[in-house]
């Protein structure tokens, strides 16, 4: 292969992260680690992932930023619109027929994809019997995603997909804008937590009746895909819902028959009553 | 010169893109020794159409890229609309939703740089037609990496920037028309 050496190094410098910090970047797709650390590299003026290793190793106050070029991802409000379109009238039907409902939204980054769950559950009328949970390994993105603060103009997209989603309200009921940045309503996340936890390492701590994570296990091999997808199956009740990016699936995975397709063009799978 | 065998072709298109295609991988036998992988800049309207229009008019399999899957000869891959297409160490197929490179999503240097990781000497990069410079990095990269460089006669392109920024930056890139391109591709694995 093409600059074994590279490769080693890249290897070492996530062991390093681990064994120091115990972030554990070891089982993801190693293509795109590499693009992210190969930023990292430049931005810390390193001229190897060796030479990166021994910064990160030794100066701890290096890690917050580290940890935002390994895992952060900006994403929008209400990305694919026939997502949330496909929660809205095919999934809350179902909700609407429990007492109390919990949502998680796992890798939930800086929040984007819990505030369009939080704004399209008050639309549906059941905001208040939801607690909304928020996950991330990135503690600088939590305090994002609890801060709710996002860029003014990307706000013209946001409320295109809000509309194309079959949203019942108009987007801007839910900000203030002042100073280039959209302040979301507080109140939004009254019934929202966010806080840390892996899919690599930790396990489940809730029972709930939908997950949400999109465009998070395309970053995962595949045994760490089935880690998590064990999580999510372990974590919904019976008859719960998945819901995964546009281009990811369970057909590969060990758990495929714990689930049905429920929307196979939304990609929301549903636990089966036996699993 | 390398003596080791070609084991993936990688291209990368952008404006004019389906004509460009549409010359050469027709042409491509249905057991055609080799994989094919594909990033066409699209207008990000997510609904792809690309991989169903050159599954017409092709014989060897066309299809869009799934996340994990192993790659295997006799298969074009395309990126799928807003997403990365990436090679893995174990020449499996990743996606990413990483920000855009070049303004582009997918990227074919994301792909080309990740592909020349993957297969070093072993890959065949080919520019073709397109506005943008995106290609241009990748496509050193897969030279650097010990594989074949080729872009499209910027001469011939039907919007020469993306060929002539790829040439600019990988000087030793060998320059082809469209027919030169289909012979080069359909002889690169000889019969046994």
């Amino acid at each position: 292969m093409y600059n074994k050496t590279e490769d080693i190094e890249l290897r070492l410098l996530l062991e390093a992260i681990y064994r120091r910090y115990h972030y554990d970047f070891r089982g993801y797709s190693m293509a795109s680690v590499k693009r992210r650390l190969t930023q990292a590299q430049e931005r810390f003026d390193c001229r190897s992932f060796s030479m990166l290793q021994d910064r990160v190793l030794h100066d701890p106050t290096l890690l917050p930023e580290l940890l935002s070029f390994l895992t952060v991802q900006v994403s929008e409000l209400f990305r694919d619109p026939s997502y949330f379109k496909a929660i809205r009238e095919q999934v809350v039907p179902h909700l609407r027929t429990y007492p109390s409902l919990k949502v998680w939204v796992a890798g939930c980054s800086a929040g984007e994809e819990l505030y369009s769950l939080a704004i399209l559950m008050r639309e549906e009328g059941l905001e208040d019997r939801t607690m909304f949970y928020g996950t991330d390994i990135n503690p600088d993105a939590l305090r994002r995603a609890e801060a709710g603060v996002f860029d003014l103009e990307r706000m013209s997209l946001f409320t295109e997909n809000h509309r194309r989603s079959g949203g019942k309200s108009s987007l801007s009921d839910y900000y203030t804008a002042g100073y280039g940045a959209a302040v979301f309503d507080k109140s939004l996340r009254r019934r929202a937590v966010f806080s840390d936890h892996s899919l690599v390492t930790d396990t489940v701590f809730a029972e709930v009746q939908l997950v949400s994570c999109r465009n998070v296990l395309i970053y995962f091999d595949r045994e760490l895909q089935d880690r998590a997808v064990g999580l999510f199956k372990d974590s919904l009740i019976r008859k719960g819902f998945l819901g995964l990016g546009a281009k990811e699936s369970l057909r590969f995975s060990q758990h495929a028959d714990a689930f049905t397709e429920f929307s196979r063009e939304s990609r929301i799978y549903q636990k089966r009553g036996t699993a | 010169m390398s003596t080791s065998s070609v084991e993936a072709v990688v291209i990368g298109a952008s404006a004019g893109a389906l004509e460009a295609l549409s010359a050469f991988l027709p042409t491509l036998p249905k057991d055609y020794a080799l994989p094919v992988m594909i990033v066409v800049h699209l207008p990000p309207d997510k609904n792809s159409v690309m991989a169903d229009l050159l599954k017409s008019k092709c014989k060897i399999d066309v299809r869009e890229a799934e996340d994990k899957e192993p790659i295997r000869a006799a298969t074009v891959y395309l990126a799928p609309p807003d997403y990365h297409l990436l090679v893995e160490p174990d020449k499996r197929l990743s996606l990413s939703s990483d920000d855009p490179v070049h303004f582009s999503r997918p990227s074919i240097d994301v792909l080309f740089e990740s592909a020349a990781d993957a297969y070093g000497p072993g890959l065949v990069g080919l520019v073709l037609t397109g506005g943008s410079s995106d290609g241009a990095n990748g496509l050193r990269a897969v030279h650097q990496a010990g594989g074949q460089a080729l872009v499209q006669d910027p001469a011939t392109a039907n919007v020469p920037l993306m060929p002539q920024s790829a040439l600019e930056a990988c000087p030793s890139a060998r320059v082809m028309s469209l027919p030169e391109i289909t012979t080069f591709l359909n002889h690169l694995v000889q019969p046994a």
